[in-house]
């Protein structure tokens, strides 16, 4: 029992980080009919964000670690946006009403100059960073000896998350912005013809994604404490994959999805064995998609006649 | 008009002239991982195949010609590792100094055969590298079945009746060494108590250190790279584990204690007794602190393979790659790591790997068999 919830806190964890990047890529999908491939790199940009903010800080001899992580929070989520908004009015913007593939080719590419961009402006080198939040708690020892343990840092992803989450349900359900980002994904002709701004609605989209794909990369960088020029690549298929197992352009079914493969990873190293960790996560996905094509959340496209 | 014309004239007799210098070099490449996870060993590589050449160059070169150093990137991928030696092949370069991670070096190995290329590896160590009967092929460093025992006995001698696991990464370096550890301390009578393959690459462990703390390890042996076996290590920490961590020759690099901070602390690895410390090295460990640089890890080794090639061009009066291989089996020379001889397989008669741990200040140092 105590292993069992050791191992779920690891997957819960692993989830989380998943899960945000995964909302990136479920919103631009629902609201252009694209794939960003260019996301991962974006999580990829972020957590180097991060990293430089906290050298910076740490170098102006800021050491009150909850201020330092609020700052690191909202600076790299602030130029990561950028980023975002740059990418989409550079490569997306100008083939939106191009062949349908165009964009998806654009993202391809793009996600190349990005991480060769990060690779000639910081080095090919891995960047490692001793652990800023250290410490953690015993939850249970149990009789075996096997001591249960969560790291401060596994919280502070976590509730990130939950609060992160809960921001963006209610910007989606509550504001201004949020309808119109259900109205483009509707129907962007009617949305334009009824006043809604689509080119800004759009760029806004991305803008959130990046911001949140920011966050994944700063608690990326937390938990693990390595950042490389390469990470955004498998980080971003396997939050594409747990995008399209939730359900692609269903926000709850991001994150499900999300959860769904880092607890499918964690539980088959746990009981089964750590080699093929990702073959079942992907085999589980084609099972899925066979018997609900559209995704654990997803609505099936409704052919209005 | 006549102004140009004699300007292009200029121009156009400096570039012949300057050809014609350039054709009074030889080029040699040095090959490894200069972009990627393993970048730390490709840029230790590059440090001693430069500091060679430069030396080299200032004693007069190889057979009244300077050298020039060609540097070229695997980025620990086979795939790249292949079209880097068609690639040094075609360019008509005589010795290649690579590559580092054996799953490069190996399929390498084959295109340098075919395109006439002699390749002296510092740092692979799998066995299979040598053992193909391949003409062109030689290392400067020892292999994993010698390695696997240094490491087997030393478990055997210092953990007895604990619990063991041993890791690998899935790569042709990773696995061969993990193996041979495993066959060894079978040998010793010493069962492990989880065998398990991780994927290189992976920055999560955390499933995988639950594992081991069910499993009650006390010794984790990990055949693989020095990211992943820092990860795991922290990861371990993080949870809790005290367990051990061992390793082998490719975490001999300094950004091991960096992942890891000082929990670096007790973990082992083994590796050849630092060349560092050899008297052989001493003037040339200066020159290498002057430019700022540690010969650290693989520096030396490649050094040593720069070195031997050029004492055997000059013995045997050519470049020409299959006499200067034969050349190199039949003598023994005198490098900076050492004298080396060969068998004809191309593998070093000489047997050296020695146990080393890090201590919590970055750095690490040799122990004794007995342990410390």
């Amino acid at each position: 029992m105590d292993y069992f919830a050791q191992q779920l806190i690891n997957g819960l964890v692993l989830g989380s980080i998943y899960g945000l990047i995964a909302i990136g890529y479920t919103m631009v999908y629902g609201i252009v009919g694209m794939i960003n491939f260019a996301h991962g790199d974006i999580f990829m940009i972020g957590g180097f964000i991060a990293l430089i903010s906290f050298l910076v800080l740490v170098s102006f001899g800021l050491t009150a670690v909850p201020v330092v992580l609020l700052i690191v929070l909202l600076v790299s989520m602030a130029i990561t946006a950028l980023y975002g908004w740059t990418v989409e009015r550079i490569a997306y913007r100008p083939l939106r009403h191009s062949f349908r593939l165009a964009p998806m080719l654009s993202a391809i590419g793009m996600s190349f100059v990005l991480s060769n961009f990060s690779q000639v402006a910081q080095g090919a080198r891995v960047k490692p960073v001793p652990p800023i939040i250290t410490g953690g708690y015993t939850l249970h020892q149990g009789s075996s000896g096997f001591v249960v343990q969560l790291s401060n840092v596994q919280i502070v992803v976590v509730l990130t998350t939950i609060v992160l989450l809960a921001i963006f349900t209610w910007l989606v359900a509550r504001t201004r912005l949020g309808r119109d980002m259900r109205a483009c994904e509707q129907d962007q002709t009617m949305a334009a013809l009824l006043g809604v701004d689509v080119d800004r609605t759009i760029s806004m989209t991305f803008v959130i994604g990046a911001a949140l794909a920011a966050v994944a990369g700063m608690m990326y960088l937390l938990y693990y404490g390595l950042v490389d020029f390469f990470m955004g690549f498998v980080a971003g298929i396997k939050a594409f994959t747990a995008a399209v197992l939730g359900g692609i352009g269903s926000l709850p079914g991001a994150m499900l999805g999300g959860l769904a493969i880092g607890l499918i990873e964690t539980f088959w190293s746990a009981y089964f064995s750590v080699e093929y960790k990702d073959v079942a996560a992907f085999s589980i996905l084609i099972v899925v998609l066979i018997f609900m094509p559209t995704g654990l959340l997803g609505r099936p496209e409704v052919e209005k006649v | 008009m006549k102004l140009l014309k004699l300007a292009g004239l200029a121009v156009g007799a400096s570039l012949a002239l300057s050809s014609a210098a350039f054709a009074e070099d030889i080029t040699i490449a040095v090959a490894g991982p200069m972009t990627g996870s393993e970048s730390p060993v490709g840029r230790q590589l590059r440090n001693g195949a430069e500091m060679a050449v430069a030396d080299i160059n200032a004693a007069g070169g190889v057979l009244g010609k300077k050298l020039a150093l060609d540097v070229e990137d695997d980025a620990c991928d086979p795939k790249q590792a292949r079209s880097v030696a068609e690639k040094i092949g075609g360019m008509g370069i005589p010795f290649v100094a690579g590559h580092y991670c054996s799953s490069s070096s190996i399929p390498a190995s084959e295109a340098y055969a075919e395109n006439n290329v002699l390749q002296i590896t510092p740092g692979s160590t799998n066995p299979t590298f040598t053992e193909r009967g391949l003409w062109n092929v030689a290392r400067v460093c020892g292999r994993d079945d010698q390695q696997g025992t240094v490491a087997g006995d030393y478990i055997a001698k210092n953990f007895k009746g604990k619990n063991i696991a041993i890791l690998n990464d899935k790569t042709t370096y990773g696995k061969g060494l993990a193996d041979e550890t495993k066959k060894a301390l079978n040998k010793a009578g010493i069962t492990e108590k989880l065998y398990e393959s991780y994927t290189k690459g992976d920055k999560d462990f955390n499933a995988l250190v639950s594992r081991l703390k069910a499993e009650n390890i006390d010794l984790v042996y990990v055949g693989g790279y020095y990211q992943e076996a820092g990860l795991i290590l922290r990861q371990m920490r993080d949870q809790g584990l005290k367990t051990i961590l061992m390793g082998g020759d490719a975490m001999a690099v300094q950004e091991f204690a960096s992942i890891t901070g000082p929990a670096a602390a007790g973990t082992l690895f083994t590796f050849g007794p630092d060349p560092r410390k050899k008297p052989t090295a001493a003037a040339i460990v200066d020159k290498f602190k002057a430019k700022n640089i540690d010969p650290e890890g693989y520096t030396l080794y490649t050094y040593a393979a720069v070195q031997i090639w050029t004492q055997a061009a000059a013995k045997a009066g050519t470049t020409d790659p299959k006499k200067v291989m034969d050349t190199i089996k039949a003598g023994a020379w005198d490098t900076v790591i050492g004298k080396l001889e060969y068998d004809s397989k191309g593998d070093i008669k000489q047997l050296d790997f020695v146990v080393y741990k890090w201590d919590d200040k970055g750095g690490y140092a040799e122990v004794s068999q007995k342990g410390s």
